[in-house]
């Protein structure tokens, strides 16, 4: 059976060029490009040579950009690493309510020690008002970190018009976590305004096991990671040259097809759309239905639980994912469905779709197909539908 | 996918007993929508045996799986047997289920001794007893096993 990944938030595969690019630095150099010595000389030509390609899609220079292990690490060091480098000046941070784990949990962490912490509401749609950071800044607020576009539900924020306002009512850095948009939309820096940015290549088919981290010149933080002077001392350890070398290459491989890319996803995102929404009923999208990346759909479909559902999709060879308590590991609801409005009943039936570059117009058209009948089995079994067509029927 | 066992994934594509029972003579309904589970099962009874018994779920694999067992083990038991099954027992004979599905989804004898319960009571001219909402979990039990 075919294998449909319709998940790639999670994983995409690898590009063979980036692969290609890796291979020479497992074996032949594998050399620590921090050396003296000849064994150095080729990974640190291709580590900067990486940097130059990290740069490059973030309209960056090369010593503003800093390889960490993920971007949760990326994420981790904007916040923490303002928050130990600034504490002088304030104690206030401010993200919104649907930021990714490694941004809520990293602020929760900070609270415990100290630090205060407002959480911006969003719309139904998931986008923050930058009024409402506006309002939020206060003398003491050191940092703003406001995703750039959602990993659940797709809204794409105004980051520029946030930064705007950040810069000009207060002495705040802003950061914005690309780990979602970046390889798919335009992230530059300078654009964006922002004196940080988190971007992660596996999610544009470069390695798992590395994260870019985007630093201003000038921007002021404390590493969470001390110990030699790697990444500009900003973060310590023996660089993981293979990895840097694939992100650098997935870099630029996204940075030359980016136009591309968007054109082949947009026709497949709205034929599964059109297909969802007009083939079933009681289902809706999240997310907004315009500002969105063109990769990422959301839907809750309503008196279904989205682990069954994502089994049985499973067991037609697509791959998706779901916001539903079940599926979380810690048996909680999205909190980003919470935040835009959804019942915590109704988030249950989160049906998560993320596209990728492998995917086709007959994976959408097979997705389609497949999706009505796995509705209907699992509504025929469930008691929520059937207190509705009861209730209905009255 | 491996998360679950042959067994669980064969209850979950292939659930038995599903569906209502008109005029039921005693029904169980268990669960909390904010955690993603509720079971309901019906009973029909003749001779203080269980004679005929159907379950709709609104929940995961485990949680179809588990209903569809419960029905299996019990039906045309005594009551009194099917008082003594425990949520362990079905998931036993599944088995087993993930240490984190052992929390939420292993609700089903649980809906069984309640639509039992619901069986007495009516009888009694107490009944019926309507759903029962189940606590939300927390979260600190949860992160013991994940």
């Amino acid at each position: 059976m075919k294998i449909i990944n319709f998940d790639h938030f999670a994983a995409t595969m690898m590009r063979p060029e980036v692969k290609e690019a890796m291979e020479p630095f497992f074996i032949q150099e594998y050399g620590n490009p921090q050396s003296i010595h000849t064994l150095s000389d080729e990974p640190r030509e291709a580590l900067n040579r990486a940097r130059l390609q990290a740069a490059d899609i973030l309209n960056a220079a090369s010593n503003e950009i800093i390889f960490t292990s993920s971007g949760s690490e990326s994420n981790n060091l904007a916040i923490k690493g303002t928050a130990f480098a600034r504490m002088d000046k304030g104690k206030h941070i401010i993200v919104s309510k649907i930021e990714h784990f490694s941004v809520l949990n990293a602020v929760k962490s900070l609270v415990k020690l100290g630090f205060e912490v407002s959480e911006v509401s969003v719309d139904k749609y998931g986008t923050v008002n930058p009024q409402d950071i506006k309002n939020a800044l206060r003398k003491d607020t050191i940092l703003v970190s406001i995703t750039h576009a959602s990993n659940e539900i797709g809204t794409i924020q105004d980051i520029k018009e946030i930064s705007k306002i950040v810069h000009e009512n207060s002495g705040a850095y802003i950061h914005t976590d690309a780990n979602t948009s970046c390889g798919f939309i335009e992230t530059d820096v300078k654009e964006l305004g922002v004196d940080m940015l988190s971007a992660s290549p596996h999610r544009f088919y470069g390695p798992k096991g590395t994260g870019l981290f985007y630093l201003k010149k000038g921007v002021r933080i404390m590493p969470l990671i001390d110990g030699g002077i790697q990444e500009f001392g900003r973060r310590a350890g023996t660089e993981n040259v293979p990895a840097i070398v694939g992100a650098g290459v997935a870099c630029e491989l996204a940075k030359k097809e980016l136009k591309d890319r968007t054109a082949h996803l947009l026709p497949i995102q709205k034929e599964i759309m059109d297909g969802v929404l007009s083939g079933l009923d009681e289902v809706y999208l999240n997310g907004h239905p315009e500002k969105r990346l063109p990769n990422n759909l959301n839907f809750v479909v309503k008196y279904i639980e989205g682990e069954s559902m994502l089994m049985w999709l499973n067991n037609n060879g697509i791959m998706v994912a779901s916001g539903s308590a079940c599926t979380s590991k810690i048996l909680k609801s999205s909190h980003v469905l919470s935040a835009i409005g959804v019942d915590p009943a109704l988030a249950q039936g989160s049906l998560l779709i993320s596209l990728g570059e492998d995917n086709t117009m007959e994976d959408a058209a097979y997705f389609v197909k497949e999706l009505p009948p796995i509705v209907d089995k699992l509504r025929q079994m469930s008691p929520l539908y059937e207190e509705v067509k009861r209730k209905n029927k009255v | 996918m491996p998360v679950y066992s042959e067994k669980v994934m064969d209850h979950f594509q292939n659930p038995r007993n599903v569906g209502e029972i008109e005029n039921a003579d005693g029904v169980g309904e268990l669960g909390n929508p904010t955690c993603g589970d509720i079971m309901k099962i019906y009973i029909k009874v003749k001779d203080d045996k269980i004679d005929d018994i159907k379950f709709k779920t609104f929940g995961c694999g485990a949680a179809i799986a588990t209903s569809s067992m419960v029905t299996e083990l019990v039906k045309g038991k005594a009551l009194e047997e099917a008082e003594k099954i425990s949520n362990e027992v079905v998931a036993e004979a599944l088995d087993g289920l993930p240490p984190v599905k052992m929390h939420c989804s292993n609700l089903a004898a649980d809906a069984l001794h309640l639509a039992v319960e619901d069986y007495r009571a009516r009888k009694a001219g107490k009944g019926p007893i309507g759903r029962v909402e189940t606590p939300e979990h927390d979260e600190s039990d949860i992160l013991e096993h994940v």
